[in-house]
């Protein structure tokens, strides 16, 4: 009886387990809908691996199930009394040392596999690599794309990363105070960023969209809130997107933009961040120059739109806790005309 | 039930194993007790050394730890039940997260297995007391003083907020102002202080004081788990000695071990921790090992299939236990080669596992087996742990692991081993030995309820992770934003933690009513095969009554039909035990163990003192260092026993 | 039993208490956000007397507050001139003397409203609960806060002694007395 109630919960689990598997098989931050080519790797690797090990779960539950099944026949004696005690300990010996050798054979198998992956991820494939420098920091992402031919042009930015499809990707990346770990599931595995030193990791997307990465390694508060977003986007939209960053802010040319931009070279917002074309070029916080082309704000936390941005400068302990940004006290026409200068930086 | 059908040489009152007819049996006792006992009343309790009390305080003071480590899980459950939840800010829940692991690491999950160990060893392999008493006392002391320091830390707000791993910088001074973290890498300190005296406890009382005649070959298997994990014990800690003392001294006087601009490394941490926090996952796991070939031997009356595999096989998960840390750095800047290194190792190890399941089916299979609450623990292990065991291989793969490293698909993985593989086994053993301590049967029936939630609960807990964690939800986050649709799994988690907490209350109910009200045990309720089963329930301040002599693996089973033979002729009126040979227990000497003494309190308190006082001045570790240099001055004093039986004394008596 | 059910409810009110020490306040109302903290320089006043009350540091005593000061303290470039409390430019912090007065105000208000002689006023540039953050960490530099709170060694170079090893500093005001001394 009790055995067929295991049986019956071991089937549940597998039932659980497809279904699970499915569900988790979409999403925009999810290990098992891959969009670039390592991350297909490590996917189909996933596949063989769940699979292979849902197989040996069942054999060996069933070869429990039937030792208990077998047993529950036999008299309630000690091993002692048992005449017919030698005869099976030849036939256990037998299924024992069958059963041991067979799970030496796949775990060879599974290293084999495994190491034929890593291996084959750890090559950089296909066109010149475009190169990014990302730092992570408590809790956003900084996000350079140098240009070593002329500084001028380098890009910064925060907390979105635009990719070409098809062109693979090489990243340099550290820390600038503890370690957190970049992840972007649908695309690749983790690293992680630590102080004093620096890594580098590479992935090619392969099939254009927007995929959500997250900070993986417990880096102090906000660790929960400091995504950011992979674009991944044709060659020419990704050229005309780097294009654009590189050019510095526009001058606001209606008045309350320009009044907006007063009060962020006045208000404390200009002791921590930067927008170039300005007086402002503190490091502290996220580039601003082209802060209204990102999709989100506070690092992937809320979307990009007046009303969030509004909430998020008055009040972003409410929405972070933790976070360092402070908030602050303006008054509804000085928030309006910054509302409104930050709407301006294209 | 089965267990109820007891077998008919087990009920003959004349021929139970154990019970013998030497004429001066009562006389004995009589004397044994009076040199034994060690009163009640308080002084009587602080001033203990006998095994038995410290090891039951142990065990008990760790299933505190347990549910308190459990009611933390719970609030992060509470927590994390829907998304944007506000029940707790992210301060509170990175102290409780951390809390969490390291209660259920360090003040749970080693102390108890442990504790078991030095309340059945000694009983187990025949002998009065363990090796070193008042050393065992200490061990005890220093433990509760640290898992108490770290829950008044927590009460004051001064809980540990940079994970049970502490990686620095993030646990560094920099980045953990205030006193957190120095609470913490002190509550270490008092915890590899106990558990490296644990150790050398059961090693050296495994050694040396088994009964005549149980040569290595012949030691049940739970008590070669227990001595498998001593020496892991010995050989993991000192690395988190090393590293949370690097990691005190960082913050407290300014060293610079793991500051990168002057020469220290941030990874460094990382290598030392996980060299001793991998091992650790086997610390905790191996003992459960032996407590389930405990209970699948009881309760299917055959010897463990394949002694000399299973021993091995322990053995060999021993040694690749350290060959496996590496694989919680997968995604540091590691050469690629090197890290397949440990992916070998990692996977290699799974093998020994396996081998002891076969085994373990192998005895069912050949047995008829009784489903007391205990072996439906011990079954449960096997439907859970393999899950835990397969997913283990599956991160052992590089590629695999970068995306499910730190993030809920591990989280599950490991419950699944600890828990499954871990608790069951502890609840199992529980329920096996628990007549042994009190005297008083489980009742089985709240047992089923308190097994099957269990089982249920866990499931519904854990098996969701694995999605959660493939579905991109990493760990340790205090919430998640709505979009990410990870809202109903996580609300059926928490669902499932209710059902485990019911479990545990169940449990403590079971508990509770069975001290009142059990049903009596007597001493082999279950007519399982070895030694802590031929004295009585609960057994005596002296355990045996006479050092029993083994000629096999199974005693009482070999006994069954005769008499198991002792040895007579050990001094009753002082704590006198037998020492014998490592390989074969051949008689060697006479051994007189300590007895009742404050000094381990005035120990612990002093250096436990210097301890906590040096995470607010320098000063603390010179003023403990010189009182606990006079207490140990005062330890050490050489004494000669009155009625000492040494030729020195003999020719002074002379002379008298 | 009854002693010890009271050292028990005793234990539950300090827990409930919590331990200022080691707070973390993320959302602040600072009470002495508006605080009116200019330092009285001369000892003449118009009408009756009337000597100011000083407004508390909340973050006194605070060691997440002291540690979240020290970041702003380097963000906000004090170093430049401060150079990282051993003085350059500016004066030295880490001495005993304060010229103008080493209570929480006088610093609060010596941030917020400049002094002559080069140091800026941050008012409107750093939020007042941030300057009492820095007020807190400037103090530690001087030794006027606990030792258990003070910041202990950075992750970086290592250019001075931490926070933490500094010895009780002993303030003397050389310009003006603090307001609670005057008759």
């Amino acid at each position: 009886m009790i055995a067929g109630g295991l049986r019956r919960s071991a089937a549940r689990g597998g039932g659980i387990l497809l279904a699970g598997l499915f569900i988790a098989c979409s999403g925009f931050q999810s290990a098992l809908d891959p969009k670039g080519t390592k991350a297909a790797t490590i996917s189909q690797l996933t596949l063989f691996l769940v699979i292979t090990a849902a197989v040996v779960y069942v054999v060996v539950i069933a070869g429990l199930l039937f030792a208990m099944r077998r047993a529950s026949t036999r008299p309630l004696a000690f091993a002692h009394d048992d005449i017919e005690e030698p005869d099976r300990e030849r036939t256990r010996i037998r299924w024992v040392a069958s059963a041991a050798a067979a799970s030496a054979l796949i775990l060879l198998l599974f290293m084999f596999v495994d190491v034929s992956a890593a291996r084959s991820l750890s090559q950089v494939g296909g066109l010149r690599p475009l190169r990014i420098d990302v730092v992570g920091h408590q809790w956003w992402w900084e996000v350079k794309y140098p240009d070593l031919g002329n500084p001028h042009n380098t890009v910064e930015t925060a907390n979105e990363i635009h990719v070409p499809v098809g062109r693979p990707v090489f990243i340099k990346m550290t820390s600038d105070d503890v370690i957190h770990s970049f992840w972007a599931p649908n695309l690749d595995g983790k690293k992680d960023l630590i102080p004093g030193h620096e890594t580098r990791t590479w992935f090619r997307a392969d099939t254009a969209g927007v995929y959500r990465g997250q900070c993986a390694e417990f880096c102090g508060h906000q660790h929960a809130k400091m995504a950011f977003f992979i674009v991944a986007e044709p060659r020419a939209k990704f050229e005309s997107w780097l294009t654009s960053q590189q050019s510095p802010a526009s001058t606001p040319t209606d008045s309350l933009a320009q009044a907006g931009e007063r009060v962020f070279l006045s208000a404390s917002c200009a002791m921590c961040h930067s927008i170039s074309g300005t007086g402002a070029g503190s490091k502290y916080g996220p580039d601003l120059t082209h802060l209204a082309s990102r999709r989100t704000i506070a690092s992937g936390t809320l979307p990009n739109n007046v009303g969030n941005l509004a909430g998020w400068i008055l009040d972003p302990q409410s929405i972070k806790p933790g976070a360092k940004m402070p908030p602050n006290q303006l008054d509804p026409a000085a928030l309006q005309a910054l509302l409104a200068y930050l709407g301006t930086l294209k | 039930m089965a267990h109820a059908q007891a077998l008919p040489a087990f009920n003959d009152p004349d021929r139970r194993p154990g019970t013998l007819t030497i004429p001066e049996e009562d006389e004995t006792r009589a004397r044994l007790s009076s040199s034994w006992d060690e009163g009640s009343g308080l002084w009587a309790w602080l001033t203990s050394t006998n095994h038995k009390s410290i090891a039951k305080r142990y065990i008990v003071t760790a299933i505190i730890f347990f549910i308190l480590g459990g009611l933390e899980a719970g609030m992060m459950r509470a927590q994390l039940s829907r998304p944007e939840n506000r029940f707790i800010g992210p301060d509170l829940y990175n102290q409780i997260f951390t809390m969490h692991g390291s209660t259920m690491m360090f003040l749970f999950a080693v102390p108890v297995m442990e504790a078991i160990g030095l309340y059945l060893v000694p009983i187990m392999i025949g002998t009065r007391n363990v090796a070193f008493p008042r050393l065992n006392a200490l061990g005890y002391w220093m433990y509760l003083f640290g898992g108490v320091l770290l829950y008044v830390a927590f009460f004051y707000n001064t809980g540990p907020d940079a994970g049970w791993f502490a990686y620095v910088p993030l646990s560094g001074p920099q980045y953990s102002p205030g006193k957190r973290m120095d609470v913490w890498a002190q509550m270490i300190t008092f915890t590899e202080i106990a558990a490296l005296i644990g150790a050398v406890e059961i090693v050296t009382t495994i050694f040396k004081q088994r009964a005549p005649g149980m040569s290595l070959n012949r030691m049940p298997l739970f008590v070669w788990a227990q001595l498998i994990t001593a020496f892991m014990i010995i050989f993991a800690l000192p690395s988190i000695v090393v590293s949370s003392t690097m990691l005190a001294m960082d913050r407290l006087v300014d060293t610079h071990f793991f500051n990168p601009a002057e020469g220290g490394d941030a990874l460094l941490w990382q290598h030392l921790f996980w060299f001793f926090g991998h091992p650790e996952v086997y610390i905790i796991f191996i003992p459960a090992l032996g407590m389930l070939s405990s209970i699948i031997e009881a309760f299917t009356r055959r010897p463990i299939f394949g002694y000399p595999a299973m021993v091995l096989s322990l053995i060999t998960t021993a040694f690749l236990g350290f060959g496996l840390w590496v694989h919680h750095m997968f995604a540091t800047p590691l050469p690629l080669l090197g890290q397949s290194f440990f992916t070998a190792a990692s996977t290699a190890i799974a093998l020994p596992s396996g081998v002891q399941i076969f085994c373990w089916i192998a005895t069912i299979w050949s047995g008829r087996p009784r489903y007391t609450t205990s072996f439906l623990f011990a079954i449960g292990f096997f439907f859970l742990f393999i899950i835990g065991g397969l997913t283990g291989v599956m991160v052992a793969s590089i590629p695999f692991d970068l995306q499910a490293h730190d993030t809920y698909f591990v989280v599950s993985h490991f419950h699944y081993v600890l828990i499954g593989g871990a608790v069951f086994p502890l609840f199992g053993a529980i329920y096996l030995w628990f007549p042994k301590v009190t005297g008083r049967l489980l009742s089985e029936r709240l047992g089923k309820w308190n097994f099957w939630l269990f089982f249920i609960g866990m499931n519904v807990t854990f098996f969701p992770m694995h999605i959660l964690g493939l579905m991109g939800m990493p760990r340790r986050v205090y919430t998640y934003l709505p979009e990410m649709g990870w809202g109903g799994l996580n609300l059926l988690v928490s669902m499932g933690a209710v059902i485990i907490v019911s479990s545990v209350a169940v449990f403590l109910a079971n508990v509770w009513v069975s001290l009142r009200a059990g049903v009596p045990a007597g001493d082999n309720p279950w007519e399982a095969a070895t030694l802590e089963w031929a004295t009585t329930s609960p057994p005596p301040s002296y355990g045996h009554l006479f050092i029993p002599v083994v000629e096999g693996r199974d005693p009482l089973w070999d006994a069954r039909n005769g008499e198991l033979a002792v040895v007579t002729g050990l001094r009753t009126d002082r704590h006198e035990g037998l020492l014998t040979s490592i390989m074969d227990a051949e008689p060697e000497h006479r051994y007189e163990f300590k007895g009742p003494t404050i000094l381990p309190l005035l120990l612990a308190i002093f250096g436990g003192g210097a301890i906590i006082l040096a995470i607010f001045t320098p000063w603390g570790v010179t003023v403990g260092s010189i009182m606990s240099a006079i207490v140990l001055t005062c330890w050490f004093w050489p004494t000669i026993s009155p009625d000492h039986d040494t030729p020195r004394h003999r020719r002074r008596e002379r002379i008298a | 039993m009854t002693a010890y059910r009271l050292a028990l409810a005793a234990l539950a009110a300090t827990a409930l208490l919590g331990c200022k020490r080691e707070e973390r306040r993320f959302r602040e109302m600072p009470p002495a956000a508006t605080a009116s903290n200019a330092v009285i320089v001369s000892e003449l006043q118009p009408g009756p007397a009337f000597v100011e009350a000083g407004t508390r540091n909340p973050y006194e005593d605070n060691a997440y507050a002291v540690s979240e000061g020290k970041t702003l303290f380097n963000q906000m470039n004090c170093s430049g001139c401060h150079s990282h409390g051993g003085g350059g430019i500016g004066p030295p912090l880490t001495d005993n003397e304060w010229i103008y007065g080493s209570d929480p105000q006088n610093i609060f208000a010596t941030i917020t409203e400049g002094r002559p002689g080069g140091m800026p006023a941050f008012r409107g540039r750093i939020p007042n609960y941030q300057v009492w953050q820095l007020v807190a960490y400037v103090r530690s530099l001087g030794g006027l806060q606990g030792k258990a709170i003070r910041s202990s060694r950075d992750d970086h170079m290592m250019y001075k002694e931490s926070e933490q090893a500094r010895d009780k500093g002993h303030p003397e005001a050389t310009f003006v007395p603090p307001p609670s001394e005057k008759p």
